[in-house]
């Protein structure tokens, strides 16, 4: 009993044989991985690996074809609201409601996950001071830059003073100070509140500094698991970026992309949700 | 405590809808467009015909059935809603809060079927101005018809926004079914005497029973019942609100 559950204890993500498959192609094909409680986890891989289909299954916006997930020891299939309260996201794609300003997008967030108006408008002050948002708090966010935009939605996710925040991207699109920028009150909120934070990126120098432990996943399987030195070790190379490309190849990934996606399009449109 | 956690989260995104709503005049007059020209074009087109039919007057007929019209429309646009909140990436939002996904689709709902009974309010005064005469003491019963019409297409249409992923398919949701949906419904045309099959089609479609009851209640002109108009629609907008639900719990994005 002891072992295991000082196990389970630690890591707050716990992932094992995780598929999700669409019609007869597996986006991700048995994914087991954990993340310790507290870590900042970097999750590579080339476009079209299974990052994002990885993380909508983990947020329970997508039901797994097999494979168990736990999120702060709750079963994210089983108590999905209990998984919710746990974990803030920033999505791949914008998520704000445009025609909202930046505080009613903080007070409806509040709302959603039953926190007093007080502490939401409290929380939400200490945020939008940290993401340097405040002084536009009342503006719609439909008139903000991608930056801004992006900044918004971390506040946004930290609202409700989450264990896990994951972040799809969070740095896409965003100049070099802006993603310093927001890595360093990143960082800060994970050594002053312990927040895990689990993040995709493909600015490998960004991982490599940031991370305490990374996994690359390519074509929805693991390959490995390590922190950035061990990587570079195993592969005895001097950069993320070069471990990254000498365990994944130099081929593009998503040549077929175009007509696929077009066809995904079209059967989409009436298939009732279901994917 | 849960149930709590539902309400607040029902009223927020009720309330979201309303400041939508409130911020985009010109969706509001241009939603406006439509019923005036029927009102006009129609009501006065088609007046001295329907007169000299012994039909009586044919604004006061009108009225109702545009007013309802405009609820149908908006009531159903405002559930439709749920793609573009899919495409803009808001929806997500909404789907991952630890609130039950039924109370997320019953403030959109609710939203949505506010926005269509002041569109339908603001229809019936325009009206007024143009010669309407309502009858006031009915004035409340007409609201609550108004607002099971509301309720009842805006459930319909959250149930059409959770299976439709993009907009590719609007032309096909307003010729196939919005359209139907008023030409058939009595908003136009008395029921009287029409050939056997377009009588059973009108009797399936669950608006005419909504236009019926705010002509009845408006207008005092003769109708099915007050009570089969209720009893038909509640149950409709109960079965679709269920149907509604069922779709928008099981969206996956
Ligand atoms: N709804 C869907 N239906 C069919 N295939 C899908 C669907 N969603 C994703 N896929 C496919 O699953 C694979 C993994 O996609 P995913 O979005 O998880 O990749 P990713 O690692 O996030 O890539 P990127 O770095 O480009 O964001 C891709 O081949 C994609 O085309
Ligand atoms: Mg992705």
């Amino acid at each position: 009993m002891g072992m295991a559950r000082m196990a389970s204890d630690s890591n707050i993500i716990q992932v094992t044989g995780l598929v999700k498959r669409f019609g007869d192609f597996a986006a991700v094909d048995d994914v087991t991985f954990s993340v310790r409680t507290g870590e900042i986890f970097a999750f590579l891989g080339p476009n079209g690996a299974g990052k994002t289909t990885t993380i909508k299954m983990l947020t329970t916006l997508l039901e797994p074809t097999k494979g168990r997930i736990l999120i702060d020891g709750k079963d994210a299939q089983r108590d999905r609201n209990g998984v919710r309260e746990s974990f803030g996201i920033v999505f791949q794609d914008p998520s704000t409601d445009d025609e909202l300003t930046a505080l009613e997008n903080m007070d409806l967030h509040g709302a959603l996950y039953g926190m007093s108006r007080a502490e939401s408008r409290d929380r939400t002050k200490e945020l939008l001071e940290m993401v340097e948002l405040w002084d536009r708090k009342s503006s719609l966010a439909k008139t903000f830059s991608g930056g801004m935009k992006r900044r918004l939605e971390i506040a946004r996710g930290l609202l409700h003073r989450p264990k896990v925040l994951f972040l799809d991207e969070p740095t896409a699109g965003l100049d070099p100070q802006t993603r310093n920028r927001m890595w360093d009150y990143l960082a800060k909120l994970n050594a002053k509140e312990g927040i895990t934070i689990f993040f995709t990126t493909h600015y490998m120098e960004e991982a490599e500094k940031i991370a305490q432990k990374v996994a690359i996943i390519d074509h929805g399987k693991i390959i490995v698991q390590d922190t950035p030195a061990k990587l570079k070790a195993k592969t005895k190379t001097k950069s993320l970026e070069e471990a990254f490309l000498s365990l994944t190849g130099k081929t593009i990934r998503d040549e077929e992309a175009g007509a696929v996606d077009a066809l995904r399009m079209h059967r989409r449109m009436w298939s009732g949700g279901r994917k | 405590m849960s149930s709590m956690r539902s309400l607040k989260a029902i009223y927020i995104l009720w309330i979201r809808q309303l400041k939508r709503y409130s911020r985009s005049p010109a969706r509001i007059v241009g939603s406006l467009g439509q019923p005036l020209l029927f009102l006009l074009a129609l009501g006065f087109g088609l007046g001295p015909v329907f007169a000299s039919a012994g039909q009586g007057n044919y604004f006061q007929f009108l009225v109702p059935g545009v007013v309802a019209m405009s609820i149908l429309f908006t009531a159903v646009f405002g559930g439709i809603e749920i793609i573009w909140d899919r495409q803009f990436g808001f929806l997500k939002e909404t789907l991952v809060a630890p609130v039950p996904r039924t109370a997320i689709m019953a403030g959109r709902t609710l939203g949505g079927a506010t926005i269509a009974v002041l569109q339908g309010v603001i229809v019936l005064i325009l009206a007024t101005l143009f010669g309407f005469r309502p009858d006031l003491a009915s004035l409340p019963l007409a609201l609550l018809f108004m607002a099971l019409i509301a309720v009842l297409f805006s459930a319909f249409g959250t149930a059409i926004g959770s299976i439709v992923e993009d907009m590719q398919g609007f032309p096909l949701i307003m010729n196939f079914v919005l359209m139907p949906l008023f030409f058939l419904s009595g908003a136009l045309f008395p029921l009287t005497g029409l050939p056997r099959a377009l009588e059973i089609v009108v009797r399936i479609d669950p608006l005419t029973y909504g236009v019926d009851g705010v002509r009845a209640a408006l207008t005092g002109l003769p109708s099915f019942g007050i009570g089969l108009d209720l009893g038909v629609l509640c149950a409709v907008t109960v079965a679709l609100l269920g149907l509604g639900g069922y779709l928008f719990s099981r969206i996956q994005v």
